[in-house]
């Protein structure tokens, strides 16, 4: 039995963290996820949850702390964006290694410099090889769907992984959304007890965590440590079909809209999906088969998935909110065309950076970027590879 | 040795104090002797170790754990017994 209920991202955020009622959350506020950090030590301090809430003194002591519990065998939770994810960068690799179970929510922000607190995704995307489970999501009714399906992707024996969960600064983390929120004893009984394995406060069975890994051992812990990350992928397959038969929302590694019959599509992650299936539906009107591949598990990465639901296209748009200084372009676009090698029949591919800082894309670029697609479909000719979107250079699209 | 399938899970040590299976003696390039006769067992070698490689049996020093000295010397610096009971030298004599 849903809720209907009004919140912003950061909200959505919060209600889920206060229907998990985790053991620990140690967390540091930053903008624009800060909202997060308030609400969660409002309802600790209401005793709506018996969360042991650790203010630390930075991201990095944050992380430590959501570290140092989940050793213990707690249910831990946090939440940060861009300085405070870079901020944590060295622990993110320590709590995955450990295969420590957590979930960290990112509110997407562009990493400075310059200095920016609006949306983009260098910072996750940035943290996309420190072994954690990737999530993004469109909107609030994902954020929330997202939270509460990550506490059983992360804490899955085969998968013992932690989980970010991103939503995009500003846009959907403080914009007010319609979504539907469970019943807590329905969440209590989805997301199940927590099964505490090798805690360090166990004193009739003690373990050391964090020894040192040498020649011998090193590599052998790494390739183990891949291993969750692979598992993970059928563990949220089956979750996500759980979540659709418990609340009649189902997921999985992306959703196509559209996509079945598209010659044009474009592959986008996050709150711009919204934008780009309104532009779909106005050029389906006027016959353009336009289709969208919203992806939400970045990592581990579905390549196979996506290579089957891309190879009968005819063009497609790798939409990128991050610049990955020096690559061959966004880091979407390296996975997906990689992905697509391996296919006897290729669609065409261009890749498009776009919404740095926070910058606006509306619907006017995506009609462009739709009828970039079908001009190269036409003449064959690809003139830029990479390009970008509402940025003011001369021969651009503005 | 074990596979990457038959470790635990996330680089956890669960027979605790296996360090002492762990042979890094082999990084010294001096090693320190003991003079008993001359050890007045002030016990200042042991405190200063940092591998604890110094041997205490019946409540006196007798020598060192070569599995375990890295040969940092410390010991014969901070060694209280005049004239040292302490001595560094050179690996390759032994």
């Amino acid at each position: 039995m849903s809720k209907r209920v009004v919140m912003t991202g950061n909200e959505t955020v919060a209600e889920a963290v206060r229907q998990i009622n985790p053991d620990v959350v140690a967390a540091y506020p930053i903008t624009p996820s800060t909202a997060v950090v308030e609400y969660i030590s409002q309802y600790v301090a209401d005793g709506l949850i018996d969360t042991e809430f650790v203010t630390a003194e930075s991201e990095h002591s944050a992380l430590s702390a959501c570290i140092g519990a989940a050793a213990g065998g707690g249910r831990v939770m946090n939440a940060t964006s861009a300085q405070g994810l870079a901020l944590m960068w060295e622990m993110l690799y320590i709590a995955s290694a450990m295969r420590l179970p957590m979930i960290l929510a990112v509110v997407n922000r562009a990493l400075s410099g310059p200095i920016n607190i609006h949306g983009d995704h260098s910072d996750t995307m940035g943290a996309r090889d420190c072994g954690w489970i990737q999530l993004y999501s469109e909107n609030c009714q994902e954020v929330y769907d997202n939270m509460l399906q990550a506490v059983r992707i992360s804490e899955h024996i085969d998968v013992r992984t932690p989980v970010i969960v991103a939503l995009d600064g500003f846009i959907t983390s403080h914009a007010i959304d319609t979504l539907e929120t469970e019943r807590d004893e329905d969440v209590k009984r989805f997301i199940g007890d927590y099964i505490t394995l090798n805690s360090i406060l166990d004193t009739k069975n003690v373990v050391t965590y964090g020894a040192i890994d040498f020649q011998d051992y090193y590599f052998e812990h790494k390739r183990q440590q891949l291993e969750g990350l692979h598992k993970s992928a059928e563990i949220i397959k089956s979750v996500g079909e759980e979540f659709g038969r418990t609340f009649g929302r189902e997921y999985g590694f992306f959703e196509g809209y559209k996509l079945d019959d598209a010659e044009y599509a474009i592959v986008a992650m996050n709150s711009a999906a919204g934008t780009i299936k309104t532009v779909i539906d106005d050029l389906r009107e006027e016959g353009v088969k336009a289709g969208l591949l919203k992806l939400r598990v970045f990592r581990p990465f579905p390549a196979a998935e996506i290579a089957e639901a891309l190879k009968t296209m005819k063009v497609v748009a790798i939409l990128d909110r991050t610049s990955t200084a020096g690559a061959q372009g966004g880091p979407l676009f390296s996975e997906i065309r990689s992905a697509l090698y391996s296919e006897s029949s290729r669609p065409g591919i261009v890749n498009y950076i776009y919404g740095l800082g926070g910058k606006d894309l509306t619907p006017e670029h995506i009609r462009y970027v739709y009828d970039t697609l079908r001009r190269i479909d036409r003449t064959g000719k690809i003139d830029r590879l990479v390009d970008y979107l509402n940025l003011r250079e001369e021969g651009g699209q503005d | 040795m074990k596979t990457w399938k038959e470790l635990p899970l996330g680089g956890i040590i669960k027979d605790v104090g296996n360090t002492k299976d762990y042979i890094t003696g082999t990084w010294r390039t001096e090693r320190p002797v003991f003079l008993e006769d001359k050890c007045t067992q002030c016990f200042m070698c042991c405190m200063v170790c940092p591998d604890s490689a110094v041997i205490i049996k019946d409540e006196k020093v007798i020598g060192f754990n070569y599995n375990h000295c890295k040969g940092c010397g410390i010991c014969a610096v901070e060694c209280l017994s005049k004239p040292k009971a302490i001595e560094m030298e050179q690996e390759e004599q032994f």
